[in-house]
């Protein structure tokens, strides 16, 4: 087992969480028009998350979505298995809304330009804003989150690991030493 | 010119001897069978070592195609009577269906001088039934014969009609011709490619029914019991063929009966491959038959083991399956796939050395397939125990379409002597 | 879980598992056709040849769709437009094709085992798109996913399929992978247009349509060929219609919620009566669409990386 170092604990994500949603709200002043659009798979948790805890704080229904975002990645021929593909599920229109993309870990960029893509391409959202959970920089495209729970500094060789209770029955957010 | 050939066991069906011998031939022909022969002070006296080898009369293959004259770019005359030599054959018979047509003396002939002039073994015309091989008019059997067929048949295909069947078989037998039997309902096999049968079901493949072979038979032996004309059945490849044979050897009609190796030694299953060497009229049947074919072979229901040698290039059988053409070369593998029959106790050794020599020698009425002082020195030398992996890039054969390429095997010639000459040895 | 072959040739050849993840694949292609910019850019740069020596409109185009939504290339080559009437062999068209450099081969040819053949000497997958009588495994696929659909899963059910078993690559690929994911299969037609070995596939054979239907939760009706009636193989439309098509006589014996498939194209009252083709268990349009989304499945699955 590879070593692990604990960045944050199931209070720590969960006082992240809060924190976002409540900058969701006050930046925006409200939340009119808003939907989520998490990124398989634990995107899509931490979209459901934050729009629970709008519902909790300002009673607002805000609609959430899964994104695949497997049919946009540029590195298909590169990576060494075939992604097993999953629904893209967004059962609202994105045409004039505002969406709030949600993901894990920002890394290198390049999954976020793939679901930007495959956002426009279901329609011509208001705006897109990005929030992450974990951002570990490193970027290889020109892409900034909006809201950020933790920014981190790991070397290349290291993996962060977000694990969150409805995908691994766990909230934590680690760091391993990569294979 | 003298050869000897010392402590070989010979087995020779005809007389029933299975004895360690010495054979000196002189002059193409056998000259002596003793224990021990001395060599002869004679200057030029060969001396083969045939000790743990066996030494039968040369063997015939009644069935083969050397598709000479018209077809000389799948096999010749010359390179088909190689590939007998390499195979063991001292002696092979040639199918009518050639182009033109074995119809007329003058193809006969031709046949003749070409063999005489290139051939490293005996080659011996079969001509056709019916001129063109069309099932309508019957050929100058008469002629043929003089010319020197030995059988006629219209192999390929069926006689169609049976009262030209049935007026064949009465003219050929003013002559003492014998008449093979190609037995194939064309109705019922129109448009199929391998058996009717689980595979083909499998596979989407039309299938040629069991049925259309032994429906024929049936014809023949009723057309043969009515005229009293013998008749050979070609390439038996069904268990109700077997039967039909068996009941009617029983009931004493003159029938006699050949299979192919590829009869014993494959089943539909290899067609799985979409491979179109597996292709072949007719068609690889049933483990039932395949079990049916080797039985009859034991109890003696199926007289001869001949190769149906029929050589296709690359340009009829690297097509779709269902546009090959039928048929695989046999002659440099029916002994080593015989000998398996050999080696897993279905055959005695005598029982297949009689397949191959006295059996169709008896059944074509020509003097081979026996050894004893005064015949032809026509005469194989086979190791039982030489083990070898098919390779047919190394055959004699110009054609390749051998669905036993790669199989592991066990005996095979290692001389193969006509006339008292060495046509064939392993070692070279 | 990566497929194990090269091609797509038998169903024989895939696994329950590897069936079940071109299934679970197409749920998401088929997403991507409700959209209204049906077209991601996965297998941008990727050629694929539809290489079909048999007329075909529906097979070609919902391939040719696939291809598009998923950004291929395709290009469509018919036998009437190819070398293969000039003469040249099938070996030779593949080579040639090969020459160009394309990333899939789909391919339609009269002959049993003619993608094979090409599969076997090109190092360009194959995906059969129909061979013969042998089989039509995206159509195999496009029809366990469209009863899927209705029914959660295939384990279980019984499939009745009517019609001329002998001559249907449909039927074929359709006994294979039913029986593969658990399916009990019932064929029925005429004998003369029914294998006499079919049992030893697995399947039961009752001729009377009536008996046939009587457990199924699918009816699969196949496509009768006109020409068949030269060959001695029915002695008429109206015969086979009466005895072997599907009307609502015949439905009366089903359960209430069978699902009536066809591969397509229907002959209108003689397969099917008029009357039963536009029932809401009619959901032969569902295959359609679903053809469109398994094939985009497998060319994911197939050159996706």
């Amino acid at each position: 087992m590879a070593e692990q170092r604990l960045i944050l604990d199931k209070q720590d994500i969960d006082r992240t969480l809060n924190r976002i949603s409540h900058e969701i709200w006050e930046r925006n002043r409200g939340a009119e028009n808003f939907v989520f659009i998490g990124i398989r798979r634990r995107g899509v948790t931490i979209a459901e998350r934050l729009a629970k805890k709008l519902k909790e704080f300002e009673q607002v229904s805000i609609p959430v979505g899964a994104l695949d975002i497997n049919l946009y990645r540029d590195d298909l021929s590169e990576i060494a298995s075939q992604p097993v593909l999953k629904e893209t599920e967004i059962p609202f229109s994105v045409q004039d809304r505002k969406v709030i993309l949600c993901d894990d870990v920002l890394y290198t960029g390049r999954t976020i330009r793939a679901a930007l893509d495959c956002i426009v391409d279901l329609g011509r959202p208001q705006s897109i804003r990005l929030a992450v959970l974990i951002d570990r920089g490193e970027r290889e495209l020109p892409i900034q989150p909006n809201y950020i729970g933790k920014n981190i500094s790991v070397s290349r060789g290291e993996l962060v690991e977000v694990l969150l209770e409805e995908d691994d029955g766990i909230d934590k957010v680690i760091i391993t030493q990569g294979v | 010119m003298a050869l000897l050939i010392k402590k070989g066991r010979v087995i020779d069906p005809a007389s029933g001897t299975d004895d360690v011998l010495d054979i000196l031939i002189e002059d193409g022909k056998i000259k002596d069978l003793q224990k021990k022969i001395t060599r002869p002070k004679t200057a030029g006296v060969e001396q083969i070592d045939a000790a743990g080898l066996i030494v039968v009369p040369g063997l015939i293959d009644m069935h083969t195609h050397l598709r000479e004259p018209g077809y000389e770019y799948k096999e010749t005359i010359q390179t088909g009577s190689w590939a007998a030599a390499a195979g063991g054959f001292t002696t092979i018979v040639c199918m009518a269906n050639t182009n033109p047509v074995n119809d007329n003396a003058s193809v006969t002939n031709f046949i003749l001088d070409k063999a005489v002039k290139e051939a490293c073994v005996n080659v011996l015309p079969v001509g056709s039934i019916t001129k063109e091989l069309k099932g309508e008019l019957l050929t100058e059997i008469g002629e043929l014969k003089e010319a020197g067929i030995v059988a006629v048949s219209d192999d390929g295909v069926t006689v169609k009609s049976a009262e030209v069947m049935r007026r064949g078989l009465e003219y050929a037998r003013s002559f003492s011709v014998p008449v093979i039997c190609h037995c194939e309902e064309s109705d019922l096999a129109a448009g199929g490619v391998m058996n009717e049968g689980v595979t083909a079901t499998y596979l989407g493949m039309r299938g040629i029914p069991p049925l259309a072979e032994e429906i024929i038979i049936e014809r023949e032996i009723a057309l043969s019991a009515w005229t009293g004309q013998p008749v050979h059945i070609a390439h038996v490849s069904t268990a109700g063929s077997v039967r039909i044979i068996r009941e009617a050897k029983a009931r004493g009609i003159m029938v006699t009966a050949e299979t192919a190796p590829h009869y014993f030694s494959l089943t539909e299953d290899a067609v799985v491959s979409f491979k179109t060497d597996t292709k072949v009229n007719p068609p690889l049947r049933s483990r039932e038959d395949m079990a049916a074919v080797k039985a009859g072979l034991q109890d003696g229901t199926l007289d001869v083991i001949a190769s149906d040698h029929a050589p296709h290039s690359t340009l009829e059988k690297d097509v779709e399956f269902d546009n090959a053409a039928f048929g695989m070369i046999g002659l440099e593998t029916s002994l080593p796939l015989a000998l398996a029959l050999v080696h897993d106790g279905t055959l005695t050794l005598s029982q297949m050395v009689e397949k191959y020599t006295l059996n169709p020698a008896k059944i074509l009425q020509i003097d081979k397939g026996r050894l004893c002082p005064g015949a032809d020195a026509d005469i194989t030398l086979i190791d039982i125990d030489s083990e070898f992996t098919v390779d047919r890039d190394s055959f004699r054969s110009k054609s390749r379409n051998c669905p036993f390429h790669g199989w592991h095997l066990k005996g095979r010639a290692v001389y193969t002597i006509v006339s008292g000459t060495v046509a064939f040895s392993l070692k070279n | 879980m990566p497929l194990q072959h090269k091609d797509l040739i038998s169903i024989r050849d895939l696994s329950p598992d590897e069936i079940t993840l071109i299934l679970d694949t197409a749920v998401s292609m088929k997403e991507v056709s409700t959209r209204d910019i049906k077209k991601v850019p996965t297998l941008r740069g990727k050629t694929v040849i539809n290489l079909f020596f048999e007329p075909s409109t529906r097979t070609r185009t919902s391939f040719e769709i696939a291809g598009k939504r998923l950004s291929a290339d395709v290009v469509n080559i018919s036998a009437s437009t190819s070398s293969v009437v000039k003469g040249e062999t099938l070996e030779d068209t593949g080579r040639n094709l090969q020459a160009m450099n394309p990333d899939l081969l789909v391919m339609r040819h009269a002959n049993p085992g003619a993608p094979k053949m090409l599969a076997d000497l090109l190092p360009t997958p194959v995906l059969n798109a129909g061979d013969g009588a042998h089989e039509h495994p995206t159509q195999a696929l496009l029809d366990a996913f469209t009863i899927r659909e209705r029914k959660e899963q295939l384990q279980g059910l019984t499939v009745t399929i009517v019609g001329d078993i002998t001559h249907s690559r449909v039927a074929r690929s359709n006994i294979y992978l039913l029986q593969k994911m658990g399916a009990r299969v019932i064929v029925s037609g005429p004998r003369t247009m029914v294998p006499l070995f079919i049992e030893e596939l697995g399947v039961s054979f009752i001729p009377d349509i009536r008996e046939a239907v009587k457990e199924a939760d699918v009816i699969m009706m196949l496509r009768i060929q006109m020409e068949r009636q030269h060959e001695s193989l029915f002695p008429s439309i109206r015969e086979y219609a009466r005895f072997f098509g599907l009307n609502r006589n015949v439905l009366q014996k089903a359960k209430r919620d069978v699902l009536i498939m066809h591969p397509g194209p229907v002959n209108r009252g003689v397969e099917i009566s008029p009357d039963i083709l536009n029932t809401p268990y009619t959901i032969i349009l569902d295959q359609v669409t679903n053809g469109v989304a398994v094939r985009m499945a497998l060319m994911y699955l197939y050159i996706g990386r």
